[in-house]
């Protein structure tokens, strides 16, 4: 499915924002991610497997804030990058 | 308890020529570099702007290799690799992240990635590393990939050590001052603000308390065994067995082999106080150390005492102090140094640099006798290291 990717996270695609990646839920497609980019789900993902503060995702258009939540084809995920200026 | 020499202690030579700065800041990472006579400075490089830049720090092992613990506002933690002096940088694939909580322990998350030490030289690829909250990991690769050291991170008593998350610093409880013995890769020295100094001899498999003679007087018990505020501790190079520390309670030395902290900082003048954060300590001479005092008193503004900065040091291993503070403004001038912001070079005379949370870089190329100011106008420092130096 397609995943649309924030700028903080061009750094491990050489600068594309719209990749690749196949899951039957939001995690695998995370998982599927880090595979190609080594590094990049714990980025977003912290290591008991919550979603980090200022990471959004959207399914569609569709804010989804469990990762377990089925996904697939022609959905589209968008991965956003929250306010958190300062 | 002493380590056992497993290997020879080398002691630096002097060096000469250019010194390069590496700082790291809430807004990315800089280096500040000189001319060969020190003179004159420039920003030469901004690195990874934007991210939050904990600590970068070079390889004395291995030229051009730099690690740098980064995070952004959005962006968990990771680890930065270069082994080109800086020209680019790569990711870890696996940066330090805790396991599954052992039974009986809170499970935690790494927040940022605080503290980075090198392995000593004859552990090529080996680095440490302290996070927030206090966690400890190890590289064996050069920084690629981190796996957690279960000795103390799992150790059943890490949650009455630290104090829970109310135990630290406004921005997270932290674990720092990574001190490897040169002579003995197993014998390690950490300090936890909160928690304390902890020594392992058996390469993080066991620890003890090392706080004996430490004064926590911001506990309700009297001379507890842990539950420190160590800012920053040191040790010396060319005498691994004298340690140094910046406590929330005073300036302490460490003589290992009599296992008691000594509040060298009563001998500090009494207007000033013995509180802040960093310390450094000469690379040529164990008694020789500056200290950067602060206003720990009533609300602790953090701040240089009476809004006039200055640099103390000692020659004598504490018994005296002097204040160095010739060419640093004298009056209203609110600096706060934290306790990774305070480096030396390895030349005669000794060169000793500190960066400030208004974004400055000082300098003192006389071993603190008098000060410029190297670098203005950059975010808030986080850290400051030299290259090629052993932090």
């Amino acid at each position: 499915m397609k995943v649309y990717l924030p700028s903080p996270l061009y750094s491990y695609t050489g600068g594309k924002s719209l990749v690749e990646a196949r899951g039957d839920t939001i995690r695998e497609v995370l998982a599927a991610l880090d595979a190609q980019y080594p590094g990049m789900a714990f980025r977003m993902v912290d290591e008991v497997g919550h979603l980090r503060r200022h990471i959004r995702i959207f399914v569609d258009e569709r804010p989804e804030e469990d990762l377990d939540t089925k996904v697939q084809d022609p959905m589209v995920l968008h991965i956003v990058a929250a306010l958190s200026g300062g | 308890m002493n380590a056992s020499a497993k290997h020879k202690l080398r002691v630096p030579r002097p060096k000469s020529g250019v010194v390069r700065i590496l700082v790291g800041t809430r807004k990315g990472a800089f280096v500040i570099k000189s001319d060969r006579e020190r003179k004159a400075w420039k920003v030469d490089k901004v690195w990874m702007l934007g991210h939050t830049v904990h600590h970068v720090v070079s390889d004395p092992r291995e030229s051009g290799t730099i690690l740098m613990a980064a995070r952004t506002g959005h962006l968990g933690p990771t680890i930065f690799r270069s082994t080109d002096s800086g020209k680019t940088f790569t990711e870890a694939s696996k940066p330090p992240a805790f396991e599954p909580a052992a039974e009986g322990l809170s499970q935690r998350t790494v927040n940022h990635t605080f503290w980075l030490t090198p392995g000593t030289d004859q552990e090529a690829g080996v680095w440490w590393a302290g996070t927030s909250p206090q966690g400890l990991f190890k590289s064996r690769d050069g920084g690629r990939t981190w796996k957690p050291v279960r000795g103390f991170n799992n150790h059943p008593m890490l949650d009455q050590w630290t104090g829970g998350e109310k135990d630290g610093t406004p921005d997270g409880p932290k674990l720092h001052s990574i001190n490897i013995d040169p002579r003995d890769p197993d014998h390690v020295y950490i300090g936890m603000s909160g928690g304390g100094v902890f020594e392992s001899t058996n390469g993080g498999r066991s620890w003890e308390p090392l706080n004996r003679g430490c004064a926590a007087d911001f506990m309700p018990m009297e001379n507890p065994e842990y539950g420190h505020d160590p800012h920053c501790m040191v040790m010396a190079r060319t005498n691994p067995d004298r340690l140094w520390q910046q406590n929330h309670c005073g300036i302490y030395r460490m003589d290992r082999e009599e296992g008691v902290w000594q509040r060298v900082g009563k001998a500090m003048p009494k207007a000033v106080g013995d509180v802040g954060f960093p310390i450094v300590v000469s690379p040529f001479d164990p008694d020789s150390a500056w200290v950067f005092p602060m206003d720990g008193t009533s609300v602790w503004p953090r701040t240089s005492p009476g809004g006039a900065p200055s640099v103390y040091h000692t020659a004598d291993a504490g018994k005296s102090w002097k204040r160095q503070d010739r060419g640093m403004p004298s009056e209203h001038a609110y600096w706060t140094v934290k306790r990774q912001c305070m480096a030396h070079d390895e030349h005669d005379p000794l060169g000793v640099y500190l960066g400030t949370s208004q974004g400055e870089i000082w300098g003192s190329i006389n071993e603190g006798r008098t000060w410029k100011v190297l670098a203005r106008n950059l975010p808030h420092v986080y850290s400051v290291e030299v290259l090629g130096i052993q932090p």
